[in-house]
């Protein structure tokens, strides 16, 4: 609970991580389970990957939020993260951009490597790896700046464009993969907190195409969407596979199976099981896993 | 592919100048907080530096003879002797037997010029109480001249002109070393009211007078605040009287202070007819600045009492007005203590409503009731300070940092309140 | 008796019915079978007595003390042989001090003539008079409401009801005394600006560029040649308000946003309560370190540098009042940028911007209206500030904009118009009510619109 509230007050993203973290396993069944530290069933590792993280472990002032994970993120796949509140997937998809420099008391501790460059090394730019690296968040974040200025932001900060003509092309293309480039093409000018939270989620992912990063991390992108919304944005996530490798956390056991390639079991701070999404979902090798995706709990 | 990382190389081309960039705006940042502190350190410096001096008097201590003969005084119970009896005579005698050279009338008159003009009113006083000393000799403290005052504490400092000749100066130097002229505590300072002479001047008028308004203006604005406080935020329907008294206090905490003064002026002196210059006046004004503080903070205080207190006590069948009696007004109590004592330590420091209703009249005495002539402690500042005398300076830095240990400490004891009583729900 | 004695009385009084009406209230539940059989407890009997008896007892003793001067001075007027009544209200108030001086015996009845020293003999009768009616008067309202509420001491009477109706009309009068302070501010103001503009034309007033009050002093010179133009006021608050918001807003936006982003949580807790201070620093301060410590440096300073500064210039006052309201554009911007939602932090960190990228791109336009907002209530606070100005202005009514000249503002200008002894008839001593009135207005037409653009930003992110 602590940690929650902590983590809560200083990102300030309060909507998930306030939920107090209630016991998954009734109180008789607590004993019977047991996850082993640092052993997770299922295929975590991968040849060449994007990411390669090694017994990561994240501390919140004196409470242990992830405890020891190794997995490999493999390039141009969509890996998902599901699990119960406050498991730790967030916080965990948070340190691959190393989002959580900004809050004092959290410290990251073992190796997280993106082609085999150490990412909490201490000369290692943040800046960079951000560039990377893109994050779209659970809450459409638009700046409250024009469609245009939303998503022009990130090629002007890091100088992407030498003429007006480059930025109009990235502005377009980027609003083209995200496919919102025919709904925002005559109204380009128009504030972007103007428009429906799915328009803007996808505004918010163009935003973050437009950098053109290697890896798209992506929170909950869609619990703050309506079905429909929700519908297009995995779409979307389905046509970026292609190019980008993508990171997603979700509660929605439904998305997870739909647009991942591979899906990790989060509980408490332990990586469960790491597998093939239809593995997971259809046979899974750990009892937790399997209690959680047949409901459970959760 | 090739599009990521050649946008990466330039990303990674242009981090130098960005950071950079970063770098100057976090010293911009750096630099106007230095900029702030430093002032606040610099005004806190002068003001020490110049004032220090002030808690210091500078006395001239003398054998002196109170001869009959050269007093013209035979009998000190006579008020008509008295009145004609030279009593500057014994002082320049005694100070003559330090310096026997000085023999000339007008030498001897520039030698009793470095007692202060209050010198000969102390011997008056105390054979007018002890006759029976008269043509005995007694060992008296006197106040040294104000001249005296500033070369002895400042002869080293440019920025204050010696008024004392070669010749007053030579006799300071020597009576400094025998010992006869030395500087000690200055009681003066917390024992008297204000005086033409900055070595008589006190500021016990003026923390008498700033004590009195203070008492009438915690005497209103605190239970009126608490009142209309606990009446916007439990009973207020929500309608437009209540928007618009709400819209008035919002306005009133930002009306520049001066304008409560020609509030005052116009209504309590000049319609009511109240008298000019006494604490209950200046106290009314004062209330009614202090007013919209006192309400705001009380609000926010009995906005954080959660509802299940409320509803608790609802539950058990009290009234509103027992839920509010009972609960909230104490629960919420420490908040509105710590708004109060904030804003009676504006009102504190209060000075230009004060000037329009006469609190700067220049008072000797120390006012002994609410409906008696007084000034406050910044306006003594005010007065001290627009005065051309260098000592009177001194004596205004003195008072600030009187006036500002008193508000430190007031602010201290809110800050203590708030830890002490402070409930986290 | 006096006020002074009245009120303990009254008080004690109420807490007398308080105590009776308590015993009364269970003595008459007593043969009922306790006070379970009354309809509120005793308390609620008991205080409805203490307020029956102290409240009226009070008005009375407040309307009395209010209106009892003015009633007194004008019976003692009109005993004045005909011949010798006022002309003017000056004149009667000057004729009135000499007479409350012999009564007082500050002035030796000898040295007046014959008629003011009767009057002042009536003014002592009159006077204790009028103590003994009121003494009279207020106790008599004080037993009668005690001894009513005695009366309504009954088993079927619901004396809380009563109570809580009165306590909350109480906290109604409290909280509408806000209104009555405005409505005195504008009451008090108006009619004086009126008076004021029978005697010199509003265009001269507003459109006049030289101001020199000083030359109708005299009574007898009433309404003549005094020079009565705003306009050279208006530019000197204009130019140091100016001045001290140069200082002010940079000082206080970059520090706001050095601390909420930058600073550590330790360096935040100890650097916030000291800049605050600069605001509980009370004005007469701020004054003696502009008139006596800066006012002087700048002028040893421009001297040095070949310039001409006057010893109290401008800048000098604008610069102290610009560090004076630092804190108040510091908390005021801290708490907009705070309002901000962190979820644009993350959005813009996350595409790799920095963090000053992050503060002049996205956070900072977006907290721009509260920020305004926050500029204009300090521009308020600047133009209505007084101390500083009257200590290190200057009373020159100077048409310039040179910050090394002295200036006059208008706030210094109804401070000394006002202070001292004046005749409440004189162009020169309504002139300044005429300025207040002006700075009144501008300064709440700055706080309306402020507050307005605060709250329309707020309510954007709620």
């Amino acid at each position: 609970m602590s940690v929650n509230e902590t983590i809560a007050s200083a990102v300030g993203t309060q909507e998930e991580t306030i939920i107090p973290v209630k016991d998954p396993i009734e109180e008789g069944k607590r004993e019977s389970i047991h996850v082993e530290e640092g052993k997770t069933v299922g295929k975590p590792f991968a040849d060449d990957p994007k990411f390669k993280l090694r017994n990561v472990e994240v501390f919140y002032g004196q409470d242990r939020a992830i405890k020891d994970i190794s997995l490999d993120i493999a390039r141009n796949e969509v890996i998902s993260f599901i699990g119960p509140s406050g498991c730790g997937k967030s916080t965990f998809l948070r340190c691959l951009n190393r989002m959580n420099d900004s809050i004092d008391i959290c410290r990251i501790k073992g190796q997280l490597m993106l082609d085999d460059e150490d990412i909490y090394h201490s000369k290692k730019d943040v800046v960079e790896l951000r560039a990377r690296v893109g994050m779209v968040f659970q809450k459409p974040n638009p700046f409250p700046k024009s469609i245009y200025d939303n998503v022009a932001y990130g090629p002007r900060i890091h100088g992407l464009a030498n003429r007006k003509s480059d930025l109009d092309d990235i502005v377009e293309n980027s609003l083209r993969k995200a496919g919102l480039w025919d709904e925002a093409k005559d109204r380009l000018d128009a504030i972007a907190t103007g428009m429906s939270g799915g328009q803007q989620q996808r505004l918010c992912i163009a935003r973050a195409i437009a950098v053109s990063p290697e890896v798209i991390l992506m929170d909950e992108p869609c619990s703050a969407l309506d079905p429909i919304a929700t519908a297009r944005v995995e779409e979307l996530i389905a046509e970026m596979s292609e190019s980008y490798t993508i990171v997603i956390v979700t509660h929605s056991m439904q998305q997870a199976a739909r647009v991942s390639h591979r899906t990790a079991y989060f509980h408490l701070g332990h990586l469960v099981e790491v597998n093939e999404t239809n593995k997971v979902f259809t046979s899974p090798e750990h009892e937790l896993t399997e209690s959680y995706i047949t409901g459970r709990f959760g | 592919m090739t599009d990521q990382s050649s946008q990466a190389e330039i990303v990674r081309n242009s981090l130098k100048r960005r950071y950079r960039k970063e770098r100057r705006f976090r010293m911009y940042g750096i630099l106007a907080i230095f900029i702030a502190l430093a002032s606040l350190f610099i005004l806190f410096a002068d003001i020490i530096s110049k004032g220090h001096t002030g808690f210091l008097k500078t006395t001239i201590t003398l054998d002196v003879t109170l001869d009959s003969e050269t007093m013209y005084l035979d009998d000190p119970t006579d008020e008509d002797q008295r009145s004609m009896a030279d009593f500057v005579a014994p002082i320049i005698a005694s100070l003559q037997e330090h310096f026997p050279e000085v023999e000339s009338a007008a030498e001897k008159r520039e030698l009793g010029r470095l007692i202060g003009t209050y010198g000969a009113s102390k011997i008056r006083d105390l054979l007018k109480d002890n006759p029976d000393m008269l043509n005995t000799t007694q060992t008296m403290e006197f106040l040294a001249h104000d001249r005296v005052s500033t070369y002895v504490k400042h002869a080293d400092n440019p920025r204050y002109s010696i008024k004392l000749s070669e010749q007053q100066q030579g006799w300071v130097d020597q009576l400094l070393e025998k010992g006869v002229i030395d500087t000690s505590f200055n009681d003066v300072l917390f024992s008297r009211g204000d005086s033409r002479e900055p070595a008589n001047a006190g500021i016990l008028g003026a923390i008498v007078g700033s004590l009195l308004t203070m008492l009438v203006t915690l005497a209103i604005s605190f239970p009126v605040g608490i009142a209309a406080a606990v009446y916007l935020e439990e009973f207020a329907p929500q309608n437009r009287i209540t928007d618009f008294i709400e819209v008035n206090i919002n306005n009133l905490a930002a009306v520049p202070s001066i304008i409560f003064g020609l509030l005052g002026l116009a209504v309590f002196i000049s319609l009511f007819g109240m008298p000019r210059s006494v604490p209950v006046v200046g106290g009314l004004v004062l209330a009614l600045m202090t007013l919209p503080t006192i309400i705001i903070s009380s609000r926010a205080a009995i906005k954080s009492v959660p509802p299940s207190i409320r509803e608790a006590a609802e539950g058990v069948g009290a009234s509103k007005m027992q839920v509010v009696l009972h609960h909230v007004i104490p629960l919420a109590m420490p908040g509105m203590l710590t708004g109060s004592i904030i804003g009676m330590a504006q009102a504190l420091g209060e000075t230009a409503p004060l000037l329009l209703i006469g609190m700067v009249a220049f008072i000797v005495d120390v006012p002994g009731g609410f409906f008696d002539s007084a000034t406050v402690l910044p306006v003594q500042i005010y007065l001290w300070a627009s005065s051309s005398e260098q000592g009177f300076v001194e004596l205004a830095s003195a008072g600030i940092m009187v006036l500002l240990t008193f508000m430190i400490s007031m602010n201290a004891l809110a800050i203590w309140l708030r830890k002490r009583l402070e409930r986290r729900w | 008796m006096q006020t002074a004695n009245l009120l303990p009385l009254v008080l004690v009084l109420a807490a007398v019915a308080y105590g009776l009406a308590y015993m009364r209230s269970r003595a008459v539940a007593a043969p009922l079978g306790g006070i379970r059989n009354l309809k509120a407890l005793p308390f609620y009997y008991a205080a409805r007595a203490a307020l029956w008896c102290a409240i009226p007892a009070l008005i009375v003793l407040a309307a009395w003390a209010g209106f009892e001067g003015k009633v007194i001075q004008g019976i003692v007027i009109a005993t004045l042989p005909q011949d010798t009544w006022p002309e003017s209200p000056g004149q009667a108030s000057l004729i009135l001090s000499q007479i409350s001086n012999v009564a007082a015996g500050k002035l030796n009845p000898e040295f007046v003539p014959e008629h003011i020293a009767g009057a002042a003999s009536v003014l002592e009768a009159m006077e204790s008079q009028s103590e003994n009616f009121k003494a009279a008067l207020v106790l008599l309202v004080a037993l009668a409401g005690a001894g009513f509420a005695w009366t309504r001491v009954a088993p079927h009477i619901n004396a809380r009801l009563n109570v809580e109706t009165t306590l909350r009309r109480i906290f109604f009068v409290c909280a509408a005394l806000a209104v009555l302070t405005t409505a005195g501010i504008v009451f008090s103001v108006i009619l004086e600006t009126v008076r004021f503009f029978g005697r010199v034309p509003i265009t001269e007033f507003l459109f006049s560029t030289s101001w020199s009050p000083q030359t109708a002093l005299r009574a007898d010179q009433v309404g003549s040649d005094g020079a009565f133009g705003v306009i050279p006021l208006f530019t000197g608050t204009l130019l140091i308000s100016a001045i001290a918001l140069l200082v002010a807003v940079p000082v206080g936006l970059l520090s706001a946003i050095y601390l909420s982003e930058y600073a550590s949580k330790r360096m935040r807790s100890t650097v916030k309560p000291v800049l605050e201070m600069l605001a509980g620093i009370p004005t007469v301060v701020y004054g003696f370190f502009a008139a006596l410590t800066v006012a002087p440096f700048i002028r040893d300073l421009a001297q040095t540098v070949g310039l001409e500064a006057s010893s109290q210039s401008a800048l000098a006052a604008g610069l102290v009042m610009g560090i004076m309201i630092v804190p108040f554009v510091s908390s005021l911007s801290d708490d907009v940028i705070n309002a901000v939602p962190q979820t644009m932090r993350d959005g813009s960190l996350a595409l790799g911007a920095t963090q000053s990228e992050t503060m002049k791109k996205v956070i900072f336009p977006a907290a721009l209206p509260g920020i305004i907002g926050g500029i204009l209530l300090a521009a308020s606070r600047a133009i209505g500030e007084t101390m500083i100005v009257v200590m290190a202005a200057g009373l020159a009514a100077n048409l310039t904009a040179n910050p090394l000249e002295s200036v006059t503002t208008v706030t210094v200008q109804i401070a000394t118009l006002l202070v001292g002894d004046q005749e409440f008839d004189s162009a020169k001593t309504l002139s300044a009510f005429a300025l207040g009135m002006l700075l009144f207005i501008v300064t709440l037409l700055l706080n309306v619109v402020a507050l307005k653009i605060v709250r329309k930003y707020r309510e954007q992110y709620d």
